[in-house]
């Protein structure tokens, strides 16, 4: 008996011993990927990781430095960047609900016991996949190629990614739902669209708008970085700026700045908004 | 008193139930309005009606016809009367002189066959005739600075004609004829990727499979100093067409971007979170000043922090990771530090009754409850990390991204931005997989 006791202490150390390697082992591998990452990453780049370091700063000083001087134009700069913004914000905006829409659609083909045709379950989900992977970037610069520089190629390539996203997200949250009252909708001759409608809607709305709420913001990011690549609003602005180099700093300053407070703002008011959605409680 | 009370109740309860009623119906309908009018706002804010006039539909069929197909070129100059046959007329696809695809005959005269029994001659004395059924025999003829045309007997020039002085073009769809004083050419369409995997100077362009499964594994060697599978993987990989292997660096730079971009970003924001957990953190202003860096490093967006630093660091894939390092610090930050303030304090103070430190009630105690929740959030943006590298990439030159853009800017190279669409996708795709199976089989947080 005491033996058992004895063999199996040991077992279990041995065990400790020999998990504790494995993890030793693996967080070194962890450390020399990254370091040899690194140095290549390095390699490739113009400039040097310690050659830059100390230059990190000079840009930000340059350019504030000039919006120091020039202050008083701040305050007219701010008002001019604001249609711009706007711009922006519309951007990620419809292309917010133009991709939640979509995003719905799909998620409700693709999620399990809710869909219509359930044999195409795994079809939607692969297109959902797919959507999901390809780089806006990509879809912006393949349909300004088409349809002429404009928001519209940056809203359509942004509501594509989203829809993938949020399908996923959506068909997750729709997974567990209680299905009791879709069955009683079904009972009483309820069609698909109404079991959704009346079942599905109301138990998966809050974690659905607080989503969508989330997408909104990353939204914000990625409109403003598509327009530096010609899709319009405050990237756009920004290219323009910056390639004109000095002069024109106080100009990158304001939009620095407001995109920043943009974000923060919008970051905010959404982390507020979806704190009372999960928590229980309507928006309104 | 009582029967009062309860009667005045339920007066209240019925009001407040019917406003809330009244205010539901007011807001189902208000809301579907207030989309309405949003949507009417941006119609004529985004120009939606003026998109017709900048659209370029013929631009999409271009698109549409190179992602699939490509086409090969027989050109003969008629100075010299030299014939050369090339693949997209790039000089890396060009045929060695006096060969052709199996459909030009070369030689005095030369036969090119084309769809439906459609033909092309080019005859000396820079004459060529041009076989079209259901029309008949079309002769175009240089003559000294401009070009003689000959149509059958009875028949005007037809729509998919295009006749000038020193110009004759024809426009068949799938393919193409052209003369002028300089040169005349004819554009074969076909569908794939031709040349996709060997080159034309490769001894193993033009076999089928089969013969390549042979060569690989049985026949002689094609080459002295390579085995034939080797010289195969050395074919493919140096491929001057495609570019397999500078493609492929690419696509791994893109990927080291977000690993090291996320993995850094996990590694300074994890000691940070404890400074920034209301439980951990030693003093109020360091997890205030923590809490802001945080923000602050998450509010300035990765476009300007790319901006920012491709200044100090120069173009290229550092600047990138950097980039995304910076942005994530923040993210993993907020998050990291959430996880740390909804741990379940009862473990640590099991492990501090035993009389542990300091470190070990972090080791033992907290470390194994947020490690689950920390894997898998630095697992799943590796993964989306990886495609927010190719828009990085694309702004500080480096990676997958960085060829997209070269290739979409040069406006005829779209079979080869359909090539590195898949690519992205497809590797975004395995690490979903692989990173779903991690998360399910060792972490399940």
């Amino acid at each position: 008996m005491t033996a058992h006791t004895v063999s199996g202490t040991a077992e279990y150390l041995a065990l400790v011993r020999r998990r504790r390697l494995y993890g030793a082992i693996l967080v070194a591998l962890f450390f020399v990927l990254f370091a040899s990452g690194f140095t290549v990453a390095e390699d490739r780049n113009a400039g040097g990781f310690l050659d830059g370091l100390h230059r990190i700063f000079d840009f930000p000083k340059e350019i504030f430095a000039e919006a120091f001087t020039n202050w008083q134009n701040l305050p007219r700069l701010f008002v001019a960047a604001i249609p711009s913004l706007i711009e922006t914000l519309n951007i990620a905006a419809i292309a917010t609900l133009f991709g939640g829409l979509l995003g719905m659609a799909l998620a409700f083909l693709s999620t399990r016991g809710l869909a219509l045709w359930p044999r195409l379950t795994p079809v939607f989900r692969r297109i959902m996949d797919t959507m999901r992977a390809v780089p806006e970037i990509v879809i912006a610069l393949v349909l300004i190629f088409l349809l002429g520089v404009g928001p519209v190629p940056a809203m359509i390539a942004i509501a594509f990614h989203t829809a993938g996203a949020l399908g996923k997200l959506f068909s997750e949250a729709a997974e567990n739902v209680d299905l009791k009252p879709v069955e009683g909708l079904a009972s009483v001759g309820g069609n698909w669209f109404q079991r959704i409608w009346f079942g599905v809607m109301p138990q998966v709305a809050p974690n659905w708008s607080s989503y969508a709420l989330l997408r909104f913001e990353i939204n914000i990011r990625a409109s403003a970085i598509l327009g530096f690549v010609g899709a319009g609003g405050l990237g756009y602005d920004l290219k323009t700026a910056l390639q004109w180099g000095q002069g024109k700093y106080d100009q990158v300053v304001a939009i620095f700045a407001i995109l920043f407070l943009t974000i923060m703002i919008v970051d905010h008011l959404s982390d507020r908004a979806r704190q009372r959605l999960v928590k229980g409680g309507a928006l309104v | 008193m009582t029967t009062a009370s309860e009667n005045f109740d339920t007066v209240g309860l019925k009001q407040s139930i019917e406003g809330t009623f009244r205010f539901r119906k007011w807001r189902s309908i208000a809301v579907p309005f207030a989309i309405l009018g949003y949507l009417i706002y941006v119609f004529f804010a985004f120009d939606v009606a003026g998109l017709a006039s900048r659209a370029r539909p013929e631009n999409a069929a271009v698109l549409l016809g190179d992602f699939w197909s490509y086409k090969t070129h027989i050109t003969r100059d008629n100075r010299s009367g030299d014939v050369v046959a090339s693949v997209e007329g790039e000089r890396k696809g060009t045929y060695p002189a006096g060969e052709g695809p199996e459909w030009v005959a070369m030689g005095e005269t030369t036969a090119i066959s084309l769809y439906g029994d459609a033909s092309v001659q080019y005859l000396p004395e820079n004459t060529a005739v041009i076989n079209v059924p259901d029309f008949g025999e079309i002769t175009t003829q240089v003559n000294a600075r401009a070009v003689v045309l000959r149509l059958p007997d009875g028949k005007d020039i037809p729509e998919w004609m295009s006749v000038s002085r020193n110009r004759v073009s024809i426009d068949q769809g799938n393919w193409r004829f052209s003369m002028t004083p300089a040169r005349t050419e004819v554009f074969r369409y076909q569908a794939g990727w031709e040349l996709f995997f060997f080159t034309l100077d490769s001894p193993f362009y033009g076999k089928s499979v089969g013969e390549l499964i042979a060569l690989a594994i049985w026949e002689p060697r094609v080459t002295a100093e390579h085995s034939n599978i080797v010289a195969m993987i050395d074919g493919f990989w140096n491929n001057k067409m495609w570019r397999h292997g500078d493609v492929f660096w690419a696509m791994g730079e893109t990927v080291l971007m977000a690993f090291i971009g996320t993995m850094g970003a996990g590694m300074i924001a994890f000691p940070l979170a404890f400074f920034a957990a209301s439980n951990f953190a030693p003093a109020v202003w360091l997890r205030l000043t923590c809490r802001r860096l945080f923000d602050f490093l998450r509010g300035v967006d990765g476009l300007i922090w790319t901006v920012i630093l491709s200044r100090a660091f120069g173009p290229g894939p550092m600047t990138g990771s950097l980039a995304i390092l910076l942005t994530d610090t923040g993210t993993f930050g907020k998050t990291f530090s959430e996880a740390l303030e909804n741990i379940d304090n009862k473990q640590v103070e099991g492990i501090q009754s035993t009389g542990a430190n300091m470190i070990q009630r972090m080791r033992f105690g907290v470390i194994p409850q947020v490690l689950p929740l920390i894997l898998s959030q630095l697992l799943y943006y590796f993964e989306s990390n990886t495609r927010s590298a190719t828009v990085i990439g694309a702004l500080v030159g480096g990676g997958i991204g960085l060829l997209l853009t070269q290739a979409i800017i040069t406006q005829k190279d779209w079979e080869e931005v359909c090539y590195y669409m898949i690519l992205v996708v497809l590797t975004v795709m395995i690490m979903d997989t692989i990173s779903g199976w991690i998360r399910k089989k060792f972490i399940k947080g």
